[in-house]
C-alpha cells in the first residue's frame, strides 16, 4: 500500500474571522478526505472542528467545500487528487460559521418547519393506504434527500444573497413540497405557497443543485420544472382560472 | 455556583433516533411538553443507517405469516434467551406501528395490488420486512422527523408557537442524570457542542434512546455517537444492565479499503438472492448448519434457488441463517485459508440477478461499492467480512413501560436490554424501535402524571456534573503523562476487537480486562487543547468515560458466560448450555469513582415464559435450548408420561 505526505490548507476560525492554515499530512490508499481531517484531530489539530456522523454517506453531516465545490468529505476520495495537489477544505460558504468547518445550518430546519406537512387522506385508516410503486416512486426519489444542504449551499439565489434568504426556501425544501405534491394520497394543496412563501419563482433552472447532490437526485428536472408547471398551471390556465373565480363565487 | 441555562420540560427523551423520535412523539400527543436532545443534529441518528427494513408480520406478501409465526422466529434468532414478553408485544404491535407511519407520510415500497411490500431476511420463516430499497432507516427517521414537525405546525396554530410543546435541541451532550432525594429522576445535566456553556434539563422523567456501543470496537458499522452514553449514565444512576455479553457481529461489513472497513453491505443483498462464496468459489453455508437449525433450512444448492421462487415447497438458502451463525461461518472460512485477498468472503450478486434489477433493489449498495472501493457490484462480487453492528444488551426495562430499575428513568431501542435475547434478528430493529418507543413515551407519560410533586435537583448535585465535564481541561499536577483522547479511544477500540471479539476465551477476556484497568487510569489524565467551543478532543474525553464503562460491562459478563449463545462465543466453551438459557447477568455501578465507575455482574433467573406462549413451540424444538424440568409443562411432556 502506497502511503504519501498531502498537502492540505484547512479554514480555521470562528464567527469573529479566520484563515487557511496549512498542514502537511499522511494519506494512505483508498482514504477520503475525511480521514484526513480526522488524522489531522488525532496528531496536529485536537481542537479542529468538523460535523461528521456515519462516514458511508447516508447521514449528510460532513458537508463542505473541497477546493471551492460543495462535497461531503466522507464521500471525497483522495485518489480524485493529484498526489502534489494543495487541497483546500473550507465550511459551507453560504452558512454563517461557528467553528472551523462546521457551520450554522438553522436556516434549513426553519424552512423546513414552514413546509405543510404532509396531509392524510380523511377516510382511510392506517392499513388500508393503497398506492402503486410506480406512483410513489416519483415522491420516493426525493425521499432519497439525505439533507447534507450541499444544494442549499450551491444554490445561487443565496450563495451570496443573504438577503434573499427570507423569502426563498432553497432547493431542498422546493423539492419537499414537490414530494408531497407528488404524494398519490396527500390531502393538501401546495401550489400557491410553493410560490408565494417559500419563492419558487426565484429558481431559474441553472441545475447546480442537481451537480452537487451526492444522492444524484435530479432535482431540478424531476422536482423543480414540475412544481414550476404545476403553479404555472393553476394561475395561468384560462380555464382553472375561470374555475377557480366560479368556485370563489360560489362560496 | 455553576452558571447553568434552565429548562423545564414534563418529559426528557435523550437521543432522536427511530426510538427517541417515536417516544417524543408519543408523549407529546398525550399532551406534554417533551425535548428531544440529540448529540448530532436533528435527522443524522445512526438509524438512517438501517438499510435492509422493518420486521411486521402484516402478510402482504404471504398471508401465512402471523404475530405467533414472528415470536416463534425472534425467540428462535434469541435462542430463547429473550425477554418473552419483550418479543410477545413486538410481534404483535409491530404491523400497527409500520401502517401508522404511512399516516405519517412514508412511502413504503409497494406489492402488486398497492400494500406495503415485505422482503425476506436472515431468520424470518417468511417475507416480513417492509422496506424503502436499501435505504428503510432513512424513510424511518425522516418520517418521524416530519411527524415532528407536523405536532410543531399544530402547536403553532393553537399557541402561536412551533415549540409550546415539543422541542428538539440538537448538538447537545448529556453528561449526568440527577435525582432527588427519594431516589427518582430529576433531572439530565449537559454542554451544548457549539458553544461549550451547561445546561439543566429539569425534568420527572427521561426516557434513553441513545443506541449502541459500537464505537468501543475497532471495526464497527457504528457512528461516533454510539458510545454507550445512555448505558453508562442509566448504570451510574443506579439502573441495571442485562445481556451485555451478547453483541451482534454483522456478517457482511466492507473489509476494502481500510478507511471504510466496516461499513455495512445490507443483509437485504442476501434476503434479495446475493450468495456467499469462499476464495475456491463454493457456497460454504451448506456446511454450517447447526443443529439447533438442521431440517430447517435447505441441503442443496437447487433447493435454495428454487426457494426464492417457491417457498412454499422448498426450504430457504443457509445464507439466511441468523447472524451470528453467518458470522462465525466467515470468519472460520478466512481463518482456515479460504478468504479473499482482503481478508473477507465473496459476497455475490453480479451472478444472479441482471445488472438492472441490482441497481433497482440495491441503490445504495451499488452507489456506496461504486464510490467508495471502484467495485461495480452488478459485475464482480463484493468482498465483505464481520462488523461489530449491535448490542443486544442494555438496560434492564419493564417489558410493558420500558421503565427501568431507577423511578422515572425509562429506555427504548437498543440501548434497552432483553428484547432480542442473545441474537437480533435482521428488521427486527426498526420495528423495536417504532413498538418500545411509544411504549416508552406512554409509560413516561402516565409516571408524570402520577407524580404528586416534581422532583428537585439538588444545586450540589449541579456543581458535581459541572465540575466532572470541564476536568480534562484541568489536568491534575500530581500523577502521570498527560494523555491524548484520541489515544486513549485507539487503545480501547482495539482490546475490545482483538479479546472481546466475535470469537473469545477466558484468558483472552481476562487480558483485556487488565489492559481495560490500565486504560481506566489513564482515562483520569486525559487533557485536552483549546477551549470548550466546539471542540471534538473534549467531547471525545467525556464519551470516552462511557465507552470505558460499558466495554468493562461486555468484558466482565462475557467472562462469566461459560457457554456459546448468539453473540457470545466462547471458543474455550463452544457449545449451547441448557442450564445457562434462563441466567441473566446483571451488570451495576460500584466503587466509588462516580465519573468511570467499577462495574460488578451477578447472576439472575428470568420468569418463565406463559404456558400459551410455550405451547407455540413443538417440545422437539424447546428440548433443543432448554432444561428437562423446565418442559414438564409443555402438553407433549405430559403426553409421555400419562
Amino acid at each position: 500500500m502506497s502511503s504519501y505526505q498531502g498537502q492540505f490548507r484547512v479554514w480555521r476560525g470562528d464567527s469573529d474571522g479566520g484563515s487557511l492554515e496549512d498542514f502537511e499530512v499522511e494519506v494512505n490508499e483508498g482514504e477520503v478526505v475525511l480521514d484526513i481531517i480526522h488524522r489531522l484531530q488525532a496528531t496536529q489539530t485536537p481542537d479542529l472542528a468538523v460535523r461528521w456522523n456515519c462516514k458511508a454517506g447516508k447521514c449528510g453531516s460532513c458537508s463542505a467545500e473541497v477546493n471551492g465545490r460543495p462535497r461531503l468529505l466522507c464521500m471525497t476520495r483522495m485518489s480524485l487528487f493529484e498526489k502534489d495537489e494543495v487541497i483546500t477544505v473550507t465550511p459551507m460558504r453560504s452558512f454563517s460559521i461557528v467553528r472551523d468547518l462546521v457551520t450554522d445550518v438553522s436556516y434549513n430546519y426553519e424552512k423546513a418547519r414552514e413546509v405543510q406537512a404532509f396531509t392524510p387522506p380523511g377516510k382511510l385508516q392506517p392499513g388500508e393506504y393503497r398506492m402503486q410503486q410506480e406512483d410513489v416512486q416519483r415522491s420516493q426519489e426525493f425521499r432519497k434527500c439525505i439533507e447534507c444542504f450541499l444544494c442549499q449551499d450551491t444554490c445561487h439565489v443565496v450563495r451570496d444573497h443573504e438577503e434573499n434568504k427570507l423569502a426563498f426556501s432553497g432547493p431542498r425544501f422546493l423539492m419537499r413540497i414537490a414530494e408531497l405534491e407528488m404524494h398519490p394520497l396527500d390531502a393538501a394543496d401546495r401550489r400557491d405557497t410553493a410560490q408565494d412563501d417559500h419563492g419558487l419563482g426565484y429558481c431559474n433552472i441553472t441545475k447546480c443543485c442537481t451537480e452537487v447532490c451526492p444522492e444524484n437526485i435530479k432535482i431540478t428536472d424531476n422536482a423543480l420544472i414540475p412544481m414550476k408547471e404545476r403553479v404555472a398551471g393553476r394561475r395561468y390556465d384560462p380555464v382553472v382560472w375561470l374555475g377557480n373565480k366560479l368556485f370563489k363565487r360560489g362560496k | 455556583m455553576t452558571e447553568v441555562e434552565r429548562q423545564n420540560y414534563d418529559v426528557v427523551v435523550i437521543g432522536a433516533g427511530g426510538a427517541g423520535l417515536r417516544a417524543a412523539i408519543e408523549a407529546r400527543q398525550r399532551g406534554l411538553t417533551t425535548a428531544v436532545i440529540c448529540k448530532s443534529l436533528f435527522g443524522k441518528a445512526h438509524t438512517v443507517m438501517a438499510e435492509g427494513g422493518c420486521a411486521a408480520s402484516m402478510g402482504n406478501v404471504n398471508s401465512n405469516d402471523s404475530w405467533q409465526v414472528h415470536f416463534r422466529d425472534t425467540m428462535r434468532g434469541g435462542k430463547f434467551l429473550n425477554n418473552w414478553r419483550m418479543a410477545e408485544l413486538h410481534a404483535m404491535e409491530a404491523p400497527d406501528r409500520v401502517w401508522e407511519l404511512e399516516t405519517y407520510g412514508a412511502l413504503f415500497d409497494r406489492t402488486e395490488d398497492g400494500r406495503i411490500s415485505q422482503r425476506n431476511f436472515g431468520g424470518h420463516t417468511y417475507p416480513r420486512l417492509a422496506h424503502v430499497g436499501d435505504r428503510t432507516g432513512l424513510e424511518l427517521i425522516r418520517t418521524m422527523q416530519q411527524k415532528i414537525v407536523s405536532l410543531q405546525q399544530e402547536d403553532k396554530a393553537e399557541f402561536g408557537d412551533y415549540e409550546a410543546k415539543l422541542k428538539v435541541f440538537q448538538e447537545c451532550t448529556i453528561t449526568e442524570l440527577l435525582k432527588d432525594d427519594s431516589g427518582a429522576i430529576s433531572g439530565a445535566f449537559g454542554y451544548w457542542r457549539e458553544s461549550g456553556r451547561f445546561v439543566l434539563f429539569e425534568t420527572g422523567a427521561v426516557i434513553m434512546a441513545t443506541g449502541g456501543i459500537g464505537k468501543s470496537f475497532q471495526v464497527t458499522s457504528n457512528s461516533w455517537e454510539y458510545t454507550g452514553d445512555g448505558h453508562a449514565l442509566a448504570m451510574r444512576a443506579g439502573a441495571s444492565l442485562i445481556n451485555m455479553e451478547f453483541v451482534q457481529f454483522h456478517p457482511t461489513g466492507m473489509v476494502w479499503p481500510p478507511s471504510v472497513k466496516g461499513i455495512l453491505v445490507t443483509e437485504g443483498v442476501r434476503g434479495d438472492g446475493g450468495v456467499l462464496k469462499n476464495s475456491e468459489g463454493k457456497r460454504f453455508m451448506f456446511d454450517y448448519v447447526p443443529d439447533v437449525f438442521k431440517g430447517q433450512y435447505a441441503e442443496t444448492e437447487e433447493e435454495a434457488d428454487r426457494w426464492y421462487t417457491d417457498p412454499d415447497n422448498n426450504r430457504r438458502t443457509p445464507d439466511l441463517l441468523p447472524r451470528d451463525e453467518v458470522a462465525r461461518a466467515i470468519n472460520t472460512e478466512v481463518k482456515e485459508g479460504r478468504g479473499s485477498p482482503h481478508g473477507g468472503v465473496y459476497l455475490d450478486i453480479a451472478s444472479r440477478m441482471p445488472a438492472e434489477e441490482i441497481k433497482r433493489r440495491l441503490p445504495s449498495m451499488y452507489h456506496q461499492f461504486k464510490e467508495l472501493a471502484d467495485v461495480d457490484i452488478t459485475a464482480e462480487p463484493m468482498e465483505v467480512g464481520p462488523t461489530c453492528h449491535y448490542v443486544m444488551g442494555g438496560i434492564e426495562v419493564d417489558p410493558d413501560t420500558g421503565e427501568s430499575t431507577v423511578p422515572g428513568l425509562f429506555a427504548a431501542g437498543e440501548c434497552s436490554g432483553g428484547m432480542h435475547g442473545s441474537n437480533r434478528l435482521g428488521g427486527n430493529s426498526l420495528s423495536d424501535l417504532l413498538v418500545f418507543g411509544r411504549r416508552a413515551g406512554l409509560g413516561a407519560a402516565n409516571y408524570v402524571e402520577s407524580l404528586e410533586r416534581k422532583p428537585v435537583v439538588l444545586q450540589s448535585d449541579i456543581d458535581t456534573a459541572a465540575r466532572a465535564a470541564v476536568s480534562p481541561f484541568e489536568p491534575s499536577e500530581s500523577e502521570g503523562a498527560r494523555e491524548n483522547p484520541y489515544t486513549l479511544q485507539h487503545e480501547l477500540q482495539q482490546t475490545m476487537n482483538e479479546l472481546v471479539g466475535i470469537i473469545r476465551t477466558a484468558d483472552e477476556i481476562e487480558r483485556a480486562l487488565g489492559r481495560l484497568a490500565e486504560i481506566r487510569a489513564r482515562v483520569r489524565n486525559v487533557v485536552v487543547e483549546g477551549h470548550r467551543q466546539f471542540n471534538p478532543g473534549w467531547h471525545l474525553a467525556i464519551d470516552l468515560r462511557n465507552m470505558m464503562v460499558v466495554s468493562e460491562a461486555v468484558a466482565k459478563a462475557a467472562l462469566l458466560r461459560t457457554e456459546s449463545r448468539g453473540g457470545h462465543t466462547r471458543d474455550d466453551f463452544p457449545m449451547l448450555d441448557s442450564d445457562w438459557r434462563n441466567k441473566l447477568l446483571v451488570c451495576r455501578a460500584s466503587g466509588d469513582d462516580a465519573v468511570v465507575p467499577d462495574v460488578s455482574v451477578e447472576r439472575k433467573d428470568q420468569v418463565p415464559m406463559r404456558q400459551d406462549l410455550l405451547e407455540l413451540f413443538e417440545l422437539s424444538e424447546l428440548e433443543k435450548y432448554y432444561t428437562e424440568a423446565e418442559l414438564t409443562t409443555h402438553p407433549a411432556a405430559q403426553g409421555d408420561t400419562a
